[in-house]
């Protein structure tokens, strides 16, 4: 067991080495996505910022509230973005080049090299411009989060991280039904828009369809009431660490009904 | 005139195999477009029964995410941008230089085929959102409110073509315009009345707003549409747009110029 860890664990620090490669061979391209990104998520918070000249709360959710919570969004994104994204994305690549017969061939788990064969560095400084932004909120907040507090938080942003990829991965297995997946990521991205939502605006049908089907409900706004002292019940709790069990086994489930559907290309 | 038929024609094709996409791209668009609708209904609320925010009501404020929609499948550009960067990146315009064929009219084919095949495909479920919502889709005031309205989207569906044209003609001198293609996007999306109607904004921020292309992308014709932009403001306003889409043509025509003669047929 120790033996096998340790092991992956060496393969993974292969996988990085290489990443950090590959992007050093273009950094000026390097600078300009965190500069996109900067952008985007600059963006997001004016959208709040507009939004609070015309009120002082959606639901119980209070302007600085939300931005801690438009933080703690960017904050998993990014996070999901470094590890996970260009691979789920370069799944339907894999499959249409046939290059997916190297990747079955090697004595590894299939589904962690597929998942974990790039690392986007980029999205480690992109969470960092999240975490500021919540440093900032909490001040305005007067919260001075104690260390179990951020340990908490972490371990359920780390759920959270789950459900992002067990759901991209999921969506990404699709491309072997239909090989052009592109329009995916970009579905996906829609997704992420919700996930950043104060969920008490939500109600009804699209509620219980983005908590318990799509949990994006759940993603960022449980690890952001545990931070600012919003959770009102522990079923929060519950639900999001149980979601994100519920999404990585449905996941699997779903990798290995289209792993067999592979038929590799004609190269 | 003739040639330039076949190539919608084959845009239209092309762009079908792909239906499946366009389907997808419309469902997942309405989400965060619900999600939107959610979030104003709750701050609505919050405010108390008939209030208003900027001069919108609740229903004008649905009714303007519904339009918004809607512009925004008649005029969005697609893939063209990329598709335009990856043909000069990967030599494939050298053939256009050779044949009677204007490469911007023939991208244009493709952009209104594009947008044809994205409606017949949206149509149905952007219709049936719309009914979902009838009681809150205001329809336009008169006949002539309508034309200039369909008039103002004609011009913004240009604009957003020759805008994303001459961004892609940045790969002519930079390897990777994706990034750009980003950025501007990011531009574009705020501050065309995405997001949110440009009105609400502090009045400083919106009159400056109007120094910029973007509210010609898709904020000028909802807001024709709604009524708010009437009388001398709307003729002044279709100048201006008309005046930004002729500049963005005329920089389309010039970076396409300048472009060829850098161009060295990289794999072609």
């Amino acid at each position: 067991m120790l033996a096998t860890l340790n092991r992956y664990l060496r393969i993974y620090a292969a996988l990085w080495k290489n990443s950090v490669t590959r992007e050093m061979i273009f950094k000026s391209n390097f600078l300009l996505w965190i500069v996109v990104e900067l952008l985007w998520f600059g963006l997001q918070l004016s959208l709040i910022g507009v939004l609070y000249l015309h009120t002082d709360h959606i639901g119980s959710w209070t302007k600085w509230q939300v931005v801690m919570l438009i933080g703690a969004s960017h904050f998993i994104q990014q996070i999901f973005q470094a590890f996970f994204l260009i691979n789920c994305t370069n799944l339907s690549e894999l499959i249409r080049t046939g290059k997916m017969d190297f990747l079955l061939l090697l004595p590894v788990n299939t589904r962690f090299v597929v998942s974990l064969r790039q690392v986007d560095l980029g999205g480690f400084v992109n969470a960092t411009s999240g975490l500021a932004v919540m440093a900032y909120a909490a001040r305005r907040l007067d919260l001075f989060p104690g260390f179990a507090h951020v340990l908490g938080f972490l371990g359920l942003c780390a759920a959270g991280i789950l459900i992002h990829y067990s759901l991209m991965f999921l969506l990404a297995s699709i491309s072997f039904w239909t090989v052009r997946a592109q329009g995916m990521v970009w579905g996906y991205y829609n997704l992420f828009q919700i996930a950043r939502m104060p969920d008490e605006a939500f109600r009804g049908l699209f509620k219980v369809m983005f908590t318990f089907a799509i949990p994006m409900l759940l993603v960022s706004n449980v690890p952001v009431r545990l931070l600012v002292n919003k959770l009102t019940s522990p079923l929060y709790l519950v639900a999001l660490l149980a979601m994100s069990v519920i999404c990585f086994a449905v996941s699997e489930w779903g990798w290995r009904m289209s792993l067999r559907r592979y038929t590799s290309a004609s190269s | 005139m003739k040639k330039y038929f076949h190539v919608i024609n084959i845009g239209i094709q092309n762009n079908l195999t792909y239906r499946f996409n366009f389907l997808m791209r419309t469902l997942f668009g309405l989400i965060p477009l619900v999600a939107m609708l959610y979030v104003w209904r709750t701050i609505y609320e919050g405010k108390g029964a008939g209030s208003m925010v900027g001069d919108y009501s609740l229903a004008q404020m649905i009714s303007y995410y519904l339009l918004v929609s809607v512009v925004d499948a008649l005029t969005a550009v697609n893939e063209d941008d990329w598709q335009i960067a990856t043909d000069i990146k990967d030599g494939n315009i050298s053939q256009f230089l050779l044949k009677p064929i204007d490469y911007l009219a023939y991208r244009f084919c493709l952009f209104v085929s594009g947008r044809l095949t994205y409606l017949a495909v949206a149509a149905s479920p952007l219709a049936l959102f719309i009914l979902y919502f009838h009681k809150y889709f205001v329809l336009p005031a008169d006949f002539t409110t309508l034309g200039w309205f369909l008039l103002s989207t004609a011009l913004t569906a240009l604009l957003q073509f020759f805008m994303s044209y001459t961004m892609a003609m940045l790969a002519f001198w930079v390897l990777e315009v994706s990034t750009f293609i980003f950025i501007l996007f990011a531009f574009e999306y705020i501050a065309s009345g995405h997001l949110f109607p440009l009105n609400i904004l502090p009045r400083g921020v919106e009159q400056a707003l109007y120094f910029t292309p973007f509210p010609y992308q898709l904020y000028f014709p909802v807001s024709i549409y709604m009524g708010k932009t009437s009388g001398m403001d709307l003729f002044r306003g279709l100048l201006i747009q008309a005046a930004w889409t002729t500049a963005a043509y005329g920089l389309a025509r010039f970076a396409w110029r300048r472009g060829i003669k850098k161009y060295s047929a990289v794999g072609g």
